[in-house]
């Protein structure tokens, strides 16, 4: 059986329903919270309609796990101003492209005729500034660990001199202190995300062990996947023994990850206090270029600025709140009126790994 | 938008390689994997080989999956026979 037949084996939706049920008729011995951090996650969640199936009193909440969600609106300020100088060829993910900031987004910018690219690689950004010798090409660094190895081998990998990016890389555990450290935490277990952990290895999520005496489930993105997930982490917070990490996602994690990815990342970057939209800033979670590649640094080249009025929490969006667990996207007054995949108000509306995005898009009508 | 394609690698070249999925090609960097080989399963993240699939560890996840819903039929077999 070749590799590709057992995915699709993994994927069909028939053999989800056994777990499915057993979940379901499960009676809590208490009511409990899990969280996941990853659009990918959230997404196949409200896909595969999962929050329908769990027994009462377990809430599956969708955490800060989408990177453009948590894009400072200040880093969307500085692509948005980058882009209208003359020159200049901006280059992003296309889960960047339509992210609102106070007055703009990369795409009206684009409409008004200013040069921004979506590309799938960094290395297409970097294909462009050969193509473009006398442009500057300058790519928007957003993502996770998974991202940031990427980027990371991009910058190493000699870039032509028009080249440099807008870091806004973020790193998942220190969010996931953060949020139990916060006040209110009352979080029974992680699904961790999947493939942020193929850098981090179920050894990067220790801490939540020894420290915290919170359970981890590694979880792939197959629904399956993600039922095994919160039925070990039923189990744990049930069965009172000692916190674990689990690794549910062996086909592609495992116990240290991907050392040389990590390398690569630290090799050019180091951590900084860095801010998340509409959360605030959380010690050492973003990343930021060593000296030795400054010179890769935007914002420091070409002494970008954001405007005066960079605004996180876009008036009446309550996405801050969602992305903490505090509210559901149903709770927003503008959820599905006023705030629309067509139309966001929210950052969460705009990516198809959105809380609010992915809710609306598998709403039950 | 951590999403992952697992994809076969078809051919390397130092440091790039082209890999195929279900007919289609795409060229992808091998810059943070060590050790790929033509054959390998891996997982392509924004155009780079992120980690090897394992083979092995996915017909297990497979098989496990296999009992539980073997097991499933049976249950409501069962029920429905009492
Ligand atoms: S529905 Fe729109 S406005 Fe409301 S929280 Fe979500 S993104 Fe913000």
């Amino acid at each position: 059986m070749s590799s590709n037949s057992i995915l699709q084996s993994i994927h069909d939706p028939a053999i989800m329903k056994p777990l499915a049920d057993a979940l379901g008729k499960h009676v809590l011995k208490q009511p409990l919270a899990i969280m996941h951090v990853c659009g990918t996650h959230e997404h196949a969640i409200a896909k595969a309609g999962i929050r329908s199936i769990l027994p009462e009193g377990l809430r599956l909440i969708a955490g800060p796990g989408c990177p453009v969600c948590v894009c400072p609106s200040h880093d969307i300020d500085l692509a948005i101003g980058a882009a209208m100088r003359d020159g200049v060829i901006l280059t992003t993910f296309g889960d960047m492209f339509r992210v609102p900031s106070i007055n703009s987004s990369l795409e009206m910018v684009k409409a008004k005729g200013r040069a921004v690219r979506v590309v799938y690689s960094p290395m297409d950004a970097v294909r462009i500034a050969r193509d473009n010798p006398f442009k500057e090409v300058i790519f928007v660094a957003v993502g996770f660990e998974t991202t940031a190895g990427p980027i990371a081998a991009t910058l190493a990998a000699d870039p032509p001199r028009n080249f440099t990016i807008i870091p806004s890389l973020r790193l998942i555990p220190p969010a996931l202190t953060f949020l139990l450290e916060r006040a209110g935490s009352a979080l029974n277990g992680f699904i961790l995300p999947g493939h942020v952990s193929t850098v981090l290895g179920r050894r990067g999520y220790l801490f939540l062990e020894t420290g915290y005496g919170m359970p981890g489930v590694i979880a792939g993105f197959e629904p399956l996947d993600i039922l095994r997930a919160i039925i070990d982490l039923v189990n744990q917070a049930e069965n009172g023994m000692p916190a674990r990490v689990v690794n549910l996602y062996k086909r592609v994690v495992t116990e240290n990850g991907n050392r040389k990815a990590r390398e690569s990342i630290y090799r050019v970057f180091e951590p900084v206090d860095a801010s998340w939209r509409g959360i605030g800033v959380i010690p050492e979670s973003g990343l930021s270029l060593r000296s030795e590649f400054e010179h890769l640094d935007a914002v420091r080249k070409l002494g970008l600025e954001p405007f005066a009025e960079s605004v996180d929490v876009m008036p009446g969006c309550i996405c801050h709140l969602v992305i903490l667990g505090d509210a559901e996207p149903e709770e927003c007054p503008l959820f599905g009126t006023v705030c629309t995949p067509r139309k966001p108000t929210g950052p969460c509306m705009v990516s198809s790994e959105g809380t609010c995005r992915a809710r609306y898009q598998y709403r039950r009508v | 938008m951590c999403l992952g394609i697992p994809m076969q690698i078809i051919q390397i070249n130092g440091k790039e390689a082209a890999a195929e999925a279900g007919g289609v090609k795409k060229s992808i960097r091998l810059d943070l994997l060590e050790g790929c080989k033509t054959g390998d399963y891996v997982l392509i993240h924004t155009g780079f080989a992120i980690e090897k699939l394992d083979e092995r560890e996915a017909l297990e996840t497979l098989e496990l999956i296999r009992q539980v819903y073997n097991a499933g039929v049976h249950q409501r077999f069962d029920s429905k026979k009492k």
